[in-house]
């Protein structure tokens, strides 16, 4: 691909710079979240040598379902509708399974209007990064609670919050994931190698990151603040991405310290245990993991809950070229094949 | 001699056969929902269109599984006559309506009943023939469970005794419905043959009714309106579909899925497309844009309920030029209303889904042969157009047998549309999602995976310029809804033109759509002399200008359509707000296909009231 903005920038290997990965600028609150997690984005974008053609982006409706406009310039994307990218996504894919899909949702476009949509997505096992940019508020409508809001927190506008929080981790678990993270916008590093091994993952792959909102959710107390977020942040492990491109060698380290865990195409994530050696491929001690945190108010992050092995919904179909790029002759069966088809209708 | 001067004839008296009846009327077979009648009923209407006898049947079936009471309605017309018409013979199997449908025979009729039914009333101007069901199925092998559907199969051994049906056509037809289960075939084909020679031993035959084999089914073929949009489909290049179950569209979906996989597989047997059961409407809708979007070529079918369901994408889909295809096939009502009952009850609804200034192609099928070859079109119109594309059928077109030429090959290759790839991006040096390049409305797109710099373009809801960036402005709004306004313009010289009989003789003129033009042709025939119309069949909206031109040379137009306020009447007004006072409408809707009888009678009554 010819490169639209040559030098003085270093390139990477696909002959881009990381501009190349920007998108238009953003008209989010100076300081949200989000923005930490677009630029996070572009970082992977240039890092991982993406090409931008290869990649749709798509997002559903409120600040978050904005983002996917301040990055990767030269994607096709798809602003859907509120709590309904899931659906898009999964028809978008389905004509052409060779794309890689960024969807960006928000807690209230995944928890409470979408929920459904998100669920069915993940039994579906769609392959796609659906990141949740969550602050537990909707900002366009001025501060409501959503459905991810702990209960008994109380907000200026939306007074206090009666009902228990859909924990989206643990509905992703349920519903069948095999990836499933949680990070904090504030954690650049940790959101950018999630990042990085959720484009590696065979279906869908959830990223759930506390992502504060300025304007509505950031006192100091709130769970899902800035202040409240850098000072209780408890990473399960500190995370590293290999990729397979790249030559693997990994110092052995004392088990039970250590952790590496292979991805579907074959790069590396690398795991170093900072809680009681967290095994991420236990499904029910990550869901008992999840309920402790909720009961204690633990702040925990990282690879939550990791596991390959069901197919994508491309593979449980059984695609081979992509539908969208079938030709005349795949696409209309003969003149022949209708007259003998017609045979048994006489 | 017409079904009504017939009917209005010297009552036929029992035991003196008066002149006989050949080819020429209809029957009712009332049975109770789940019992297998469905086998029982098709063997019958497959045998009278192997006798090359013009044959329809229809079914007017409950919401429920088992229990409820059905009526299959069978017409056999010489003239070639299917519109719905009330039947001179009732076959009586249901106990819960026998002494009600007794009650609706004309005089002259047949009633052949169940000799188990207790308590049937006796008229003394109908002939009776029982059928003793226990007795002719005790000791036929078929599996317990089985049992009671084979019950039904007595009464098709005692129909083909009274009209004079070969035992071999009989078979045959049976075989076809059977398929590969030879054996199941053979025990049903057992018990006709058991029950017909009952009938020949200890009936009389006492009425006038026969069958005598003609050749006007030569070459053609039979099956539902649902199998022949799904086969129009899968010829039009469907790649992606996904659906919600909903009455009377299912069948639609499991035709389409059970071609595609016989038709659409590579080299290597894999598919070549992708059927998908969402969990709602919505998301079926939604994941057809999401294809669409994405370059494949994709539908859902559906029903009135699943379309409010739909609303938002499709208003979306307008807005943001995706093309989609929907089949609605028609039921009545809201919630499940009367879901197994046919109507043209979404017309308005579906024309301007959506919030503000939206409105969709719509293609109205109304025979097998229409419903494939919109099946294609609509998904060439979709792409060409870069818009959600409608089909509406109904339930008695998608769910019901009839008969018709076998389709012709699409007459034209896929039109794919205004889609640019990497060589065409090079040469012009880029392009504007949404500019009016050639004046016809129709922007030029690109499909994600498409290697060039400058392909990529954001999709959204939102206010959008021409180069498909967020805009709030105000000349920007009006200016790409006065492009999409130009290009349904555009759509009126794409869509199927109205098939139209003019009469220069005729001052009245009659606009109708879909399945109600059976009733309608009838009506006019049996009104040539008295009140000589002509006909215009829409087959699309947006309308063209020969709709105009036809209203233009009548003095008055009846607007004939299946739903209680006139939908396609006030969309004509509209339209064409000259000729508003000349657009009068007939509408009409209990749930029933309209009858010949009822478009004649109504068409004299507001012609006598001026």
């Amino acid at each position: 691909m010819e490169n639209p903005n040559p030098a003085p920038f270093k390139l990477n290997a696909v002959g881009l710079s990381k501009k190349d990965y920007d998108g238009a600028p953003s008209t989010l609150c100076k300081g949200c979240g989000h923005n930490s997690i677009a630029s996070q984005v572009v970082q992977v974008g240039f890092e991982l040598n993406l090409r931008p053609h290869e990649i749709i982006k798509l997002s559903g409706i409120g600040c978050s379902s904005k983002s996917p406009a301040y990055f990767l310039g030269m994607s096709h994307g798809f602003n859907a509708l509120h709590g309904r990218m899931p659906s898009v996504a999964t028809g978008a894919l389905l004509a052409n399974h060779t794309l890689r899909a960024i969807g960006v949702s928000g807690d209230g476009d995944t928890g409470n209007i979408g929920l459904g949509q998100f669920k069915h997505l993940l039994r579906r096992n769609v392959r796609m990064v659906y990141i949740v940019e969550n602050n537990g508020v909707y900002g366009l409508t001025k501060g409501q609670f959503s459905a991810t809001a702990e209960e008994g927190l109380t907000l200026k506008y939306a007074g206090r919050n009666e009902f228990p929080p859909v924990d989206l981790c643990m509905e992703a678990i349920i519903a069948g994931c095999g990836f499933v993270a949680r990070s904090f916008a504030g954690d650049a590093k940790q959101v950018r190698e999630l990042l990085k091994a959720a484009l590696s993952h065979r279906g869908t792959a959830l990223l759930d990151i506390i992502s504060p909102c300025v304007a509505f959710n950031n006192e100091d107390d709130s769970p899902k603040s800035y202040g409240y977020g850098t000072k209780h942040e408890k990473p399960l492990h500190e995370l590293g991405f290999i990729p397979y491109a790249e030559e693997i060698s990994i110092e052995p380290l004392e088990p039970g310290e250590f952790r590496t865990v292979r991805l579907h195409d074959g790069s590396l994530i690398s795991l170093r245990n900072l809680d009681n050696d967290y095994d991420p491929t236990n499904k029910l001690a990550a869901l008992e993991r999840l309920q402790r945190a909720q009961e204690t108010g633990e702040f925990i992050t990282g690879l939550i809950y990791y596991n390959p092995d069901r197919p994508s919904l491309a593979e449980v179909e059984g695609l081979s070229t992509p539908l969208a790029q079938l030709s005349a002759e795949q696409l209309r069966p003969s003149r022949t094949a209708l007259e003998q088809f017609l045979q048994a209708y006489r | 001699m017409s079904v009504l001067e017939r009917q209005q004839e010297t009552p036929l008296t029992p035991h003196k056969p008066n002149k006989p009846i050949v080819n020429d009327f209809s029957l009712v077979f009332a049975t109770a929902n789940g019992t297998g009648s469905q086998t029982a009923n098709l063997t019958l209407l497959r045998s009278f269109f192997k006798m090359g006898i013009p044959v329809h049947g229809k079914n007017i079936f409950p919401s429920n599984i088992q229990g409820l009471p059905t009526w299959y309605h069978i017409r056999v017309s010489h003239e070639g006559y299917i519109a719905l018409r009330p039947s001179e013979i009732l076959v009586a199997f249901n106990p819960a309506t026998a002494a009600e449908d007794l009650q609706e025979l004309p005089t002259g009729g047949v009633c052949i009943y169940n000799a188990d039914l207790k308590n049937l009333p006796q008229r003394d101007d109908i002939v009776y023939y029982p059928v003793p069901v226990s007795q002719l199925i005790s000791g036929v092998e078929v599996p317990v469970k089985r049992k009671p559907y084979i019950a039904n199969m007595t009464y098709v051994g005692v129909v083909a005794w009274m009209l004079g049906v070969p035992l071999e056509v009989v078979e045959e037809a049976l075989g076809a419905q059977f398929g590969y289960r030879q054996n199941l075939a053979e025990s049903n084909m057992q018990v006709v043959r058991r029950a017909h020679a009952w009938a020949s031993e200890h009936l009389c035959k006492q009425d006038p009714y026969h069958l005598e084999p003609m050749n006007k089914t030569e070459g053609l073929i039979m099956m539902t309106g649902n199998e022949a949009g799904a086969l129009g489909a899968v010829f039009g290049g469907v790649s992606v579909a996904a659906w919600y179950p909903i009455t009377p569209s299912t069948s639609f979906m499991d035709a389409l899925r059970e071609f595609l996989s016989k038709l659409r597989r590579d080299e290597n047997g894999k598919p070549t497309y992708a059927v998908i059961q969402a969990e709602d409407e919505l998301a079926a809708v939604g994941i057809v844009l999401g294809a669409g979007w994405a370059g494949a070529r994709a539908l859902t079918a559906t029903s009135g309920p699943g379309i409010s369901l739909m609303a938002e994408f499709v208003s979306y889909g307008y807005f943001a030029e995706i093309p989609a295809v929907i089949w609605d096939i028609q039921r009545v009502g809201p919630s499940t209303g009367l879901p197994t009952r046919t109507s043209q009850g979404d017309v308005c609804f579906v024309y301007t889904l959506g919030h503000g200034d939206t409105k969709h192609p719509i293609l109205f099928p109304s025979s097998i042969e229409e419903c494939f070859e919109f099946g294609w079109r609509s998904l060439d119109l979709a792409e060409q157009l870069q818009t959600p594309v409608f089909v509406l059928s109904d339930l008695d077109l998608g769910m019901n047998n009839w008969m018709g030429k076998p389709f012709d090959y699409p007459s034209q290759p896929l039109q794919r549309g205004k889609v640019l790839g990497t060589e065409e991006l090079e040469a012009l040096g880029g392009f504007a999602r949404y500019k009016d390049v050639d004046g016809d409305g129709i922007p030029y797109r690109t499909l994600p995976g498409t290697p060039h710099p400058l392909a990529a373009y954001f999709t959204r809801g939102s206010g959008h310029n021409e180069q498909a960036q967020y805009s709030e402005r105000a000349d920007d709004w009006e200016r790409n809804m006065a492009r999409l306004a130009r290009k349904f313009e555009t759509a009126r010289g794409l869509v199927p033109a109205p098939a139209i009989d003019h009469n220069p003789s005729a001052k009245v003129g009659i606009i109708a759509y879909g399945t109600t033009r059976y009733a309608i042709e009838e009506a006019r025939d049996r009104l040539a002399r008295q009140l000589p119309t002509s006909f215009l069949r829409l087959r699309a909206l947006p309308i063209n200008q020969q709709v105009r031109e036809f209203v233009a040379a009548h003095e008055r137009v009846y607007v004939i359509e299946l739903n209680r306020d006139g939908q396609m009447h006030s969309i004509l007004q509209a339209e064409m707000p000259t000729y508003a006072a000349r657009l009068r409408s007939i509408a009409h809707l209990d749930g029933l296909p309209l009858t010949a009888q009822w478009v004649q009678a109504r068409l004299l009554q507001e012609e006598a009231n001026g």
